[in-house]
């Protein structure tokens, strides 16, 4: 197993573990960590496999790709925190209830 | 009783269907060639013609421009909803409350303020050829911004809401310009003549810096960087 | 007008519009009725170069895939830009009554100010999600309509509105991210995100099939497929008329077309037959599951919302139709032109609900007894989209229906006969138990003035999506143009 491979694996376990507290986790706020854990898991995959060139400089695309996808994250996590101060300043509460309607 | 064994079932549960997506993409990735240079050639090809000697930026403002032109787009969008999900802060007493400003923060803002700015300055200009760029430089210019609003130090005093709304698009405005203006040669959209790209790209990225450090720093109050000033008010009345 | 600028222009104008919508508020409502005047011109501009030409790339930055990112059109992606522009063009004049209502500017004015901003950027993306052949940028656009939505969605305020918006984030941030590790393990195989790149030299190994199903699972949860349907209802449910029109009508739409190009273009097809076999078993059960929801609904905006899981479901049988080569021809055209008629009878049902609403002031159903009287326009409208939604003929819908039972009837899978056929029976009663309770005799209290756009706007809509039945020679004929290889084509 080289570098590369242990990376990437790590990065695959990161995104399980947010996958996990994406679902399951109460609190929204955790739920919003665990998405950001989520997308570093891919970002880490990503930058992992972008080394796998013969040379020594790794391929630049997926490290564009990564900071394109790291605005994204931090765009959707901004709303998220602004959707959920919303929510808590008008019902104190911090998680979403079971009914969906 | 039985409620919290259905929840701890569903939580074993839910955790072995994500063990098993883990080692199913473990599996691929150990699959993978060990050896793959993806686009890693063609963009070292093409270099010389892209106008910035870091191939990163290079993919980012060139060769994938179009990307990061919907991608600043994206930024925007979150001041938006942020902006539409703002309530009046000054009708709210119960949080921000704060007791003083920390002399500490103030005498260490003095300090580092003149340092980040040269920072951005140098992350903007070092993106051409090594590591850096807009989003970096754009970073450090907003975490200064949060610093101060921290320290309550009003220097968006004289900042009107119309020319906030430019700063925050006038990056899109002129990556959208610049792409227009290429199109004038003969060219496609966003195509930059090899001559002129360095500057194009130069222009945009200063550009996005601006426009990237106001959004992040708008993000950061609620969507509007004048509602920072809004809450020290109401604070600070209340504190005297 | 050439190629060049029309493309460019169907997703850089609304873009600048947007930005000119955020900065000079007083004029935006102006500015996106214009725009979107000019988007219909464009899209049916584009639509004739394609009839001409065939598929068209066009080169953004004159690098071309692999290296930088094409733009792509053909007949399905010309027509699904045909149905953004005719459906946003409705829901813009819609709007403008609509926001001008005090009580759904509300207090906070600056909702006003910022709908047709998200409105505009909104249908940028969507346009640039529809003529992209990029399978990074597709996920860029996917974004870009996806936090679009999310602040539509956020803009009603309403604390059922909130959780609504948020629970649609988490999913659809996290169904983004399954579909982004696909692209990277793509990207990371074959060294390029062109889809026709892709196309060509796709396999099938184990890094393949995790892609494949990453990629999936992630459209899937975009595109609500039952059983991952449960975030929809309330989103669709809970935000302003104008918005639930745009998610319910096209933003479904997105994640589905990409699927659809994915599926036929991308991955090797003939090796998913049991997975398309699945895809088709749960649309046929969302036909049925939401239809059942929707006739147990007490709220008129979570009918049309359950309806819309119902009629999802409908698109996704192709992907287990299309695995018979007789009927895949069949299969292919009447999903894409049911996602077409369902976007105009869907957003005609949300937007007459919403001036339902408005005139009675309440959301349930109970309220709308004897509401045709004085509201018969809205109430026509709705029945008519109604009728677009069953697919009764000569609508669209029932075209649609047509072609994918002859499909069903001729690769033999009976069982989605049935559940077509049932499906529109349960459709006609969602539908009739509205209109039937508006028809109700009695005293009712008077109901508040509707502003005229309000009215009528719905109603042609949804004439509209019974046109479509009659004028269907045209579109299907734009649909031959590029579609898929792996397609059989039969007259």
């Amino acid at each position: 197993m080289t570098t590369v491979t242990l990376y990437a694996l790590c990065g695959v376990i990161l995104f399980g573990i947010g996958f996990y507290g994406v679902i399951i986790c109460r609190h929204l706020l955790r739920k919003v960590m665990a998405l950001n854990l989520m997308g570093t898991g891919v970002f880490l995959i990503l930058i992992a496999l972008a080394r796998r060139t013969p040379g020594d400089r790794p391929d630049p695309v997926p490290h564009a790709m990564v900071l394109t996808g790291i605005v994204v994250a931090v765009s959707a996590t901004a709303l998220a925190l602004a959707l959920l101060r919303r929510l808590h300043r008008e019902t104190e509460i911090g998680d979403l209830p079971h009914d969906a309607k | 009783m039985s409620r919290l064994r259905k929840t701890e079932l569903a939580k074993v549960g839910f955790g072995l269907i994500v063990a098993m997506i883990v080692t199913a993409l473990g599996c691929a990735i150990l699959a993978l060639p060990g050896e793959e240079s993806g686009l890693a050639g063609a963009v070292m090809l093409n270099l010389d013609q892209a106008g910035a000697k870091n191939p990163v930026t290079a993919v980012l403002l060139n060769f994938r421009g179009y990307d990061t032109l919907l991608e600043i787009a994206v930024l925007l969008l979150a001041v938006l909803g942020a902006r539409a999900l703002a309530v009046d802060e000054s009708a709210d007493d119960s949080e921000h409350f704060r007791s003083s400003i920390n002399p500490v923060l103030i005498g260490f803002i003095r300090v580092i303020a003149p340092v980040m700015i040269i920072v951005a300055g140098y992350l903007l200009w070092v993106g051409g050829h090594a590591p850096g760029g807009a989003f970096q430089a754009g970073a450090v210019l907003a975490s200064l911004g949060v610093l101060l609003v921290l320290a309550d130090i009003n220097w968006t005093q004289h900042l009107s809401d119309y020319s906030e709304r430019i700063l925050l698009t006038i990056s899109l405005v002129v990556f959208l310009s610049v792409g227009l203006a290429t199109m004038f040669n003969a060219r496609n959209f966003l195509e930059f003549s090899p001559s002129t790209a360095k500057w194009c790209i130069l222009l945009i990225e200063a550009v996005a810096t601006v426009s990237i450090a106001v959004i992040l720093l708008a993000l950061f109050c609620c969507g509007k960087i004048s509602n920072a000033r809004k809450y020290h008010e109401t604070t600070r009345g209340r504190v005297e | 007008m050439s190629f060049e600028l029309t493309i460019l222009g169907l997703i850089l104008v609304p873009l600048a519009a947007g930005i000119a919508a955020f900065i000079v508020t007083r004029f935006a409502a102006i500015l996106a009725v214009a725009t979107a005047l000019l988007q219909s011109l464009f899209a049916f501009r584009l639509a004739g170069y394609v009839l001409s030409n065939g598929p068209l790339r066009y080169k953004i930055g004159g690098w071309g895939a692999p290296l930088g990112i094409d733009l792509y059109v053909d007949g399905l992606s010309a027509l699904m830009v045909i149905m953004t522009a005719l459906v946003g063009l409705a829901v813009a004049t819609y709007s403008t009554s609509y926001f001008a209502i005090p009580e759904h500017g509300r207090e906070h004015r600056s909702n006003v100010d910022i709908f047709w901003p998200l409105f505009l950027i909104l249908w940028s993306a969507l346009n640039a999600l529809f003529l992209s052949a990029d399978i990074f940028n597709l996920y860029v656009t996917l974004e870009l309509l996806t936090l679009s939505a999310i602040a539509l969605i956020g803009l009603a305020g309403t604390v059922k509105s909130l959780q609504a918006a948020l629970r649609y984030l988490l999913i659809a941030m996290s169904a983004s991210l399954f579909y982004l590790l696909g692209v990277a393990l793509l990207y990371s195989v074959y060294g390029t995100v062109d889809w026709e790149l892709l196309g060509a030299q796709m396999q099938f190994d184990l890094p393949d099939r995790c892609a494949i199903v990453l990629i999936c699972v992630g459209l899937l949860l975009k595109t609500a497929l039952f059983p991952l349907h449960f975030w929809l209802p309330a989103a669709h449910a809970n935000a302003p008329a104008p918005a639930s029109a745009l998610l319910s009508g096209l933003v479904l739409k997105a994640s589905f077309y990409v699927l659809l190009r994915m599926w036929f273009d991308v991955f090797p097809y003939a090796d998913l037959r049991a997975v398309g076999n699945l895809l088709g078993i749960l649309g046929a059960a969302a036909i049925v599951w939401g239809s059942v929801q929707a006739i147990r609904q007490q709220h008129l905006k979570l009918l049309v919302a359950y309806s819309t899981v119902a009629q999802i479901g409908y698109l996704f049988l192709v992907f287990s139709l299309a695995s018979e080569p007789s009927a895949s021809w069949n299969a292919w055209n009447g999903a894409a032109y049911f996602s077409v008629s369902h976007a105009f009878a869907k957003a005609a049902a949300f937007m007459a609900a919403g001036s339902l609403v408005f005139a009675t002031g309440s959301a349930k159903i109970d309220d709308l007894a004897g509401i045709a009287q004085q509201q018969p326009v809205t109430v026509f409208a709705f029945a008519l989209a109604g009728v677009g939604l069953m697919g009764l003929p000569p609508s669209g819908a029932f075209l649609s229906k047509w072609l994918l039972l002859n499909a069903s009837l001729s690769s033999g899978k009976w069982f989605f006969t049935a559940v077509i056929l049932l499906g529109s029976l349960l459709a006609a009663i969602y539908v009739f138990r509205v209109v039937a309770k508006s028809f109700e005799a009695g005293e009712r209290q008077p109901t508040r003035h509707v502003p005229a756009l309000m009215q009528w706007t719905p109603l042609v809509l949804a004439l509209l999506s019974i046109g479509l039945g009659i004028v269907a020679t045209r579109p299907l004929e734009l649909l031959k143009i590029g579609a898929p290889v792996a397609i059989e084509k039969t007259p």
